[in-house]
């Protein structure tokens, strides 16, 4: 299959711009009988739902949360990149597109990232003129951060809960065109498949998790803005429900699992206490403006820490190693991501860790406690050298309180140690998936009329994410790219009349599902849907996880294998099908997430390489960095699933005519 | 620790609800949620129908997980949602009553799930700023004091979650609505539809059949975000000016 990226011709800074004013448009007498079914509602199905809305197509909008608004892109922390420049530090279009193909270790389509860029500065007008409270200076202008992989300050942001505020602005452009009557909303419903009449998207059948009712729903065209799959882990800093269902059953229908290998590992997080747990709650990088990382330098001071004979209060400064300080002196504590998560495992791999799993390191605030304190005594007039150490950290401790207080809070509320005193202890865990659907350009999947936005397809961040962009990406298709490439599709159908949801095509498929789904309550097994779910999590984990080898790659094939086997055989659903059943829901997913989980590590056997999250210890430089091969690797790997085990890899070669293709280093 | 608990069970809004109890053994630094999880698998492994309650997040941001635990919604600690409520706020051998919402504007659906939209139909009344995609000037084109967006982002830290309806001995629905409307109307982008926007989102409270505030103040108690009461103040404030000034009625 040859993948048309479709990227329009021209200059790169000029595509976008000359592609806008010359794709096909549908007239609005003609979008008023046009149907597009959206599915999720986070930033980018809540965006796209309220602006295709606007638009004056006639949007139906799926949800299996309660509400829009609950979508885990309300649980982002930190903040959203723009390339704003209002802080006068040389950030620039050009840089954001820069930085985040770097980011990216060059694994992202180039034309793409940079129309990301582009509309990142219409997204924060468009948040300010919803009302997105973002923290301002005292001028009354917009106040910014820095994040990770970067040297300047672009990040926006509204305490510790950007997302819950920019989905509360998405929520409200969507509710109010569903006031409007534009967009039909439909809460409590889950798609579990999509419809193709004559190789077009037309249609899904949705579960009404109330009734358990499927429901045929057609439209002229299908988008699907589902999020990531970093529950494959189980363990994740994703919300309990959060699910690749609705892009799996795509891929199962002809789509193509673009980059599923590329996942993101986030360098601070809680760590793991015990066995029951259930989720990791993410400490927000913005932490790591002011947080320095670090564990002792001596193994001993490790050991009595992991014993509990010493503390991290205990340590001399001297004795304590700044690892990232040390190792990557021109970004620091800052370096990306994947650098970041990579550095932690190695001083927990040699026998630095600090908690008594020996798996985590210290963040620690305390020279930023008292180099705020010093610069609020200066300010109030008072000699910091002359000042009491008990007033400097007292004022430096309000600094820090008005800048993380919610993230300081949470971790008290969680860990029951005062951070402020003590330092976090942190250990990276899953936070976002890189990869998602193949789509082209127009962010449409290899199957014609489907579409796919967000973190559910794979298509700007290469193998790895910078911070504070998955919320830049979310609001840049879901407002600002998918409706208008949602035209180009929609143009040549202004003739096709609405689909008929008695069509036998979506019979067929309702009859699929419903026989999916009485598999499952039929098998009647002795095994619950969550032991098999924790024990796919750690499948993935051991072999797919923070590295990854040849050898562990193949064990996990053949392992995940074994578990599908034994959970068709023993899996125990209670309750029926025709009624209000969690356990049904979530046994589906997680046999999809054992299907995808295969498909992981398949990709990441193919990838011989190590690049951004996927790092592979046989491609690795003495010095322990990630070893890329371009000559080799420059490809977005797009898979289809087969049955038999059978499953097909498409290749879609990377272009760079922008940027030279250089070894990442943040040293 | 080894807790007694007292669940209500119902299998849907028309069926008779009633306590159900177990034995479970946690420990401290489980969440509460991950001792219920305890439960429903020891439930689930005897055959047995398990708990259905809501959750999402853990980290207590989405507002999905509401369950009253002994007579209080979110349990017993300042500021936190059920999700976030550790065990070690617990004792061995307590005795643990575990509750829906409870509200006539919110059914059960089943056991500690209930239905919440009426809240998503108040923002659809008015909780919004009619700008189109594209539409929206430089975002720094008008300076907000610093303290107004501060404020504004208080109101709007509030997670939709229903504790105070559920706190509230009248069912009353004002310290939401209340919030929602103040984080619009404080800000300068918001004030255009000030007036319209509060009569319309309280005329839709009403339509819901929520109570009426008595000032008792438990809802400011519970909210697992600390909203504060003031925000009702400030609404009655912005209804009753909406009531002398207005022209359009609605």
């Amino acid at each position: 299959m040859v993948l048309e990226n479709k990227v329009p011709q021209g200059k790169l800074a000029d595509k976008w711009t000359s592609y806008k004013s010359s794709m096909p448009l549908v007239a609005p007498n003609n979008k008023r009988r046009l149907e597009v079914i959206v599915v999720g509602t986070g930033l980018a199905g809540a965006a796209a739902a309220a602006s295709l809305g606007e638009l004056g197509y006639q949007v139906k909008c799926f949800t299996f949360h309660d509400s829009p608004r609950r979508a885990h892109s309300i649980a982002a922390q930190g903040g959203i990149n723009a390339a704003k420049n209002y802080q006068n530090d040389g950030d620039s279009v050009h840089r954001l597109f820069y930085d985040t193909i770097k980011g990216g270790d060059y694994r992202s389509r180039e034309a793409n990232v940079h129309r990301l860029a582009e509309v990142s500065r219409d997204i924060i007008d468009q948040c300010v003129a919803q009302g997105v409270p973002f923290a301002r200076e005292y001028g009354g202008l917009l106040a910014n951060r820095s994040f990770g992989g970067v040297q300047v300050s672009r990040t926006f942001y509204a305490k510790g809960q950007t997302g819950q505020q920019l989905l509360i602005g998405a929520y409200s452009a969507l509710s109010r065109q569903i006031s409007l009557g534009t967009v039909k909303m439909y809460n409590r419903h889950e798609m579990l498949d999509v419809v193709k009449i004559d190789g077009k998207a037309r249609g899904i059948i949705a579960r009404n998790l109330l009734t358990g009712e499927l429901e045929r729903h057609a439209a002229h065209c299908v988008v699907l803005c589902t999020g990531g799959y970093g529950n494959v882990y189980y363990l994740s800093t994703n919300a309990m429900t959060c699910n690749v269902s609705a892009g799996w059953r795509a891929v199962r229908r002809g789509a193509l699992m673009a980059n599923p290998c590329y996942t993101q590992i986030h360098p601070t997080c809680i760590p793991v206490s015990g066995e029951y747990q259930s989720k990791l709650t993410l400490m927000s990088e913005s932490l790591r403006n002011d947080g320095r990382v670090w564990v002792p330098k001596n193994l001993d001071d490790a050991k009595a820490i992991r014993e509990g004979s010493k503390t991290a209060l205990d340590i001399p400064e001297e004795d304590r190693d700044y690892y990232l300080e040390r190792r990557y002196p021109a970004f620091g504590n800052l370096v990306p991501r994947d650098v970041a998560s990579r550095a932690a495992k190695v001083a927990c791999d040699d026998g630095f860790g600090v908690n008594p799993t020996g798996l985590a390191v210290y963040l620690d605030f305390a020279a930023a406690i008292e180099r705020y304190g010093r610069s609020a005594a200066n300010t109030k007039g008072m000699d910091p050298d002359k000042t009491s150490k008990e007033t400097i950290i007292q004022m430096g401790e309000a600094v820090v309180e008005n800048k993380y207080g919610n993230l300081f809070q949470m971790y008290e509320k969680i860990t029951g140690e005062n951070p402020y005193k003590m330092p976090m202890k942190i250990f990276p865990a899953v936070h976002y998936t890189m990869g998602g659907l193949w789509v082209d350009y127009n962010l449409e999947t290899n199957v014609p009329g489907l579409f796919c936005c967000g973190e559910a397809n794979f298509s700007d961040h290469g193998a790895n994410r910078l911070g504070a962009s998955a919320l830049m990406q979310g609001l840049a298709d879901g407002y600002f790219v998918l409706p208008y490439t949602v035209g180009t599709f929609l143009a040549d159908e202004i003739r096709t009349p609405a689909f008929n949801p008695n069509a036998p095509e979506f019979k067929e498929v309702e009859n699929d599902v419903s026989n999916r789904l009485n598999t499952l309550m039929n098998i009647k097994g002795n095994q619950s849907v969550e032991s098999f779910h924790r024990r796919l999590g750690k499948i993935v984990w051991e072999n797919c996880g923070m590295s990854r080898n040849e050898e562990g790659l193949k064990k996990g094939i053949e392992t995940i294998k074994a578990l599908r086997e034994e959970f068709y055989k023993d899996v125990f659903v209670p309750g029926s099908a025709d009624e209000f059943n969690p356990e049904l829901e979530k046994a589906a997913r997680v046999a999809d997430f054992m299907e995808l989980g295969e498909i992981m590590m398949h990709d990441a056997l193919d990838r011989k390489e190590s690049c951004g999250g996927h790092f592979r210890e046989e491609y690795a430089t003495e010095e322990g960095e990630a070893k890329r091969d371009d000559g080799n690797y420059t490809y977005v790997s797009a898979w289809s699933w087969s049955d038999d085990g059978n499953h097909q890899l498409h290749k879609e070669e990377l272009q760079f005519d922008n940027v030279e293709l250089k070894t990442r280093s943040y040293k | 620790m080894k807790l007694k608990l007292k669940v209500w069970r119902q299998k849907s809004a028309n069926d008779k609800g009633y306590f159900e109890e177990h034995m479970v053994t946690a420990n401290e630094h489980m969440s509460f949620l991950e001792m219920i999880d305890v439960l429903n698998e020891e439930l689930i492994s005897q055959k047995k129908d398990p708990v259905a309650f809501e959750h999402d997040c853990r980290e207590g941001i989405c507002g999905t997980c509401n369950m009253v635990i002994n007579g209080r919604p979110h349990g017993p600690s300042k500021g936190t949602t059920v999700c976030q409520l550790h065990m070690r706020v617990f004792n061995d051998g307590d005795t643990i009553v575990i509750e829906p919402w409870r509200a006539k504007s919110f059914p059960i659906i089943k056991d500690l799930v209930v239905d919440r939209s009426a809240f998503d139909r108040i923002i659809q009344a008015g909780g919004y700023i009619s700008v189109n995609t594209g539409q929206a000037p430089d975002g720094n084109a008008i300076p907000i004091e610093q303290a107004v967006a501060a404020d504004a982002f208080d109101s709007a830290a509030c997670i939709g979650c229903g504790a105070c309806v559920a706190a509230c001995p009248n069912a009353s629905a004002m310290l939401f609505t209340s919030a929602k409307v103040n984080h619009l109307n404080s800000l300068p982008q918001g004030k255009t539809e000030a007036t319209i926007r509060v009569q319309k989102m309280v005329a839709q409270m009403d339509l819901e059949g929520f109570g009426n505030c008595s000032n008792t103040g438990a809802c400011e108690v519970e909210c697992p975000k600390e909203i504060s009461i003031a925000n009702i103040a400030a609404m009655n404030r912005d209804y009753f000016s909406s009531m002398v000034g207005s022209e359009e009625s609605v």
